[in-house]
């Protein structure tokens, strides 16, 4: 009983947002309204059960000595972030974002370096004993000519750039392509459930 | 000559119900077509297929409710396809709004192949922070995840004494809605050499070409027509293969718009100037 | 002292990540990993950063009978409603995501629903862009057009029931010039993300303390 009403609202909601397509009106702000309110404590929630208590709590019960006391640390960072709630005391949060910058920042460096620069270079040096190869490596350096920005682009690096640009609109346009094929999808999706779940038009 | 300034401003509720029609009615009446298997698909199904029995395939649910129709069938079909080659799996997800997908996908699949909880498989839950955790993951496991989901010590799961970090996991199938795809090729895949397979949603996948042909993913399961296709392979159609008419269908519609569109512009354009 | 305490906090914990790369022993090791797992934590709290303004700000709303209050209502008993439903859960069930909890109630008939449509919304808005600003003015945007045109058709399997040579074209549009170009794109992505790391461990970068 509980599913059939469960799929009654979930159909109601689907079609009070859907009926923003004709026009702004009340059943989608309510809608909207209700997925900011239910997603807000649904973070809350998370972050207590899948954060707060497992890294932070748990760890506190368990661990011992020294490494107990440590993690005082963190949380005393978490909290600072939350200083940003009080105008006061709000620049205690830079030491948060600090500590995450920094870890983000220095992650970044090698991840960018070795999961990316060399492997990707590393693909791009290919025997040129076929027509594909060529175009490729033809490709990748076109591009990164149009994305130089330090010279003017006149003499070679005029046709340089040009050329990326051909890529990079073929490239633009197999994204579109499978942008549309993303939207229809979830699209898709909405409809296969009001039609086999909801009215069960088809079994 | 009229009807060309109506094909230029076609009302856009016009085009709304348009597609509407045109996706609803090849799921009322059930319309499939053959899917055309491609390469990138082939080889992710493929990593799972050759790993030895009993092998430790990771997945990892980086998408929501906001891409889960192209995704949540590459779930389904890859973890069908890991169990029925007795493969063992464990979950995670990095999306906070996504990690009940990943239970709903455990508990539809898992029974179907007499997949026990702890044994066969777990769910170790959701934890912030993206690339750290993956950089974390690398040298154990259980400094992130203590316990899993339902907080049973990961000791005390048999299925997960022996697995401690990547070296303990055969093969890692993210499914990836946003930027987390690239950073599990980065920190896990780059930097411990973690095998990886890609379902990406259609906005992503055109972004993870470069990663195959430089072999940083040994598979990729694009939108829903990769999810169709994974479908096909595995033999157990699902709502991938369902929506792929529809989806035919909607691309034509959109085509017919591009053009008529195009048309309407330039004879009303080159009229104006004559 | 504002500044220069967070300065150091990031220049510390940027050359320890660096660092642990080229030598992950021990002290390093075992300091990059609690680095590591504090990121985790604190990023946790980072969720919770908009509740107080949403709150805050809707409350207010209600109280002021501001225009649209109801709506500000609707959001609060939303918010509200889930809260006691995730806490029900937590208290009563074997987890957060046990399969039949108030809170996977609440995450089936309610989030799924309003997230999925309101995303699905898009396909509608595509086409009518589609419609409406897809033109094949220059050369370019004609490339562009042609490009996007072959890969939704080979894309999907009409492509192949109208002829084989599209699902061919559309794969070698991806393998081939699709990504060479967004290879290109991704190394000089990569050259500006090592820049602007180096920028903000350096202390140069500093937009992210205003």
């Amino acid at each position: 009983m509980m599913q059939i009403i469960g799929t009654w609202i979930a159909a109601g909601l689907t079609l009070a947002i859907f009926s923003f397509l004709y026009k702004d009106n009340p059943f989608y702000k309510f809608a909207e309204h209700l997925y900011v309110g239910v997603s807000a404590a649904y973070a809350i929630l998370y972050v207590l059960y899948f954060d707060v208590k497992p890294l932070l709590v748990d760890k506190f019960i368990s661990e011992q000595g020294g490494e107990r006391w440590i993690l005082l640390v963190p949380a005393a960072f978490g909290l600072m972030m939350l200083a940003r709630w009080i105008p006061k005391v709000s620049w205690l949060s830079r030491w948060s974002i600090a500590l995450t910058v920094g870890i983000a920042a220095g992650l970044g460096i090698t991840g960018q370096i070795q999961g990316i620069l060399l492997p990707q270079i590393r693909g791009t040096l290919v025997p040129l004993t076929t027509v594909n190869n060529v175009l490729m490596v033809v490709g990748v350096i076109s591009t990164l000519i149009y994305f130089y920005f330090s010279a003017a682009h006149k003499g070679a690096l005029r046709y340089g750039a040009r050329l990326g640009m051909v890529f990079i609109m073929m490239a633009f346009g197999a994204s579109f392509g499978y942008t549309v094929m993303a939207r229809i999808s979830l699209l898709i999706g909405r409809l296969h459930f009001l039609v086999y779940e909801w009215l069960r038009l088809v079994k | 000559m009229k009807i060309f300034e109506k094909i230029a401003n076609i009302d856009s509720r016009i085009i709304y119900l348009l597609l509407l029609l045109v996706v609803l009615i090849p799921l009322v009446f059930k319309l499939v077509l053959p899917i055309n298997l491609s390469d990138p698909v082939k080889q992710a199904y493929q990593a799972i297929e050759q790993l030895p029995e009993g092998s430790v395939v990771m997945f990892s649910v980086d998408y929501d409710a906001s891409s889960a129709p192209e995704i949540q069938p590459m779930l389904l079909a890859t973890l069908r396809h890991a169990f029925s080659k007795k493969h063992k799996v464990v979950l995670l997800g990095q999306w906070a709004l996504g990690l009940p997908f990943g239970e709903i996908g455990l508990n539809e699949v898992a029974p179907q192949f007499n997949a026990r909880y702890g044994v066969d498989y777990v769910n170790l839950g959701y934890r912030p922070g993206y690339r750290a955790q993956m950089v974390g993951l690398g040298r154990e496991i259980r400094d992130f995840y203590a316990t899993d989901y339902k907080g049973t010590p990961l000791d005390q799961i048999p299925l997960m004494q022996g697995i401690h970090n990547y070296n303990d996991i055969d093969l890692l199938v993210g499914l990836e809605a946003g930027q987390a795809g690239e950073e599990w090729i980065q920190f896990a895949g780059a930097r411990y050499g973690l095998n990886i397979i890609i379902g990406a949603t259609g906005v992503i996948a055109p972004d993870m070409f470069h990663y195959m042909q430089a072999r940083q993913i040994r598979g990729l399961i694009g939108g829903l027509q990769g999810a169709a296709e994974y479908e096909t392979m595995i033999n157990h159609l699902g709502t991938g293969v369902a929506g792929m008419v529809a989806q035919s269908w909607a691309h034509l519609l959109l085509l017919g718009f591009i053009i008529a569109g195009n048309v309407g512009y330039f004879v009303v354009r080159r009229r104006k100037q004559s | 002292m504002k500044k220069e305490i967070p300065l150091a906090i990031t220049f510390i914990t940027g050359l320890i990540i660096i660092v642990t790369f080229f030598i992950p022993h021990q002290p390093l090791g075992t300091m990059q990993q609690r680095l590591l797992i504090w990121y985790s934590i604190v990023l946790g709290f980072t969720m919770l950063l908009g509740m107080d303004s949403l709150l805050r700000s809707n409350l207010q709303r209600i109280a002021r009978r501001s225009p649209g209050w109801p709506f500000a209502l609707v959001l609060i008993i939303g918010f509200l409603g889930t809260l006691a439903a995730g806490i029900y859960t937590w208290a009563t069930s074997e987890s957060l995501l046990s399969l039949g909890s108030s809170f996977m109630y609440v995450y089936t008939y309610f989030i799924i629903p309003l997230q999925a449509t309101m995303f699905s919304l898009l396909a509608f808005f595509i086409a009518s862009a589609a419609y409406r600003a897809f033109r094949a003015r220059t050369l370019e945007a004609t490339l562009l057009l042609i490009t996007a045109a072959v890969v939704m058709l080979g894309r999907v399997p009409i492509g192949a029931e109208i002829s084989q040579w599209l699902p061919d074209s559309a794969s070698w549009i991806m393998e081939v010039p699709q990504m060479a170009a967004k290879r290109g794109i991704f190394i000089g992505v990569a050259l500006g993300t090592i820049a602007m790391s180096l920028r903000v461990i350096l202390g140069l970068e500093r937009t992210y303390l205003t």
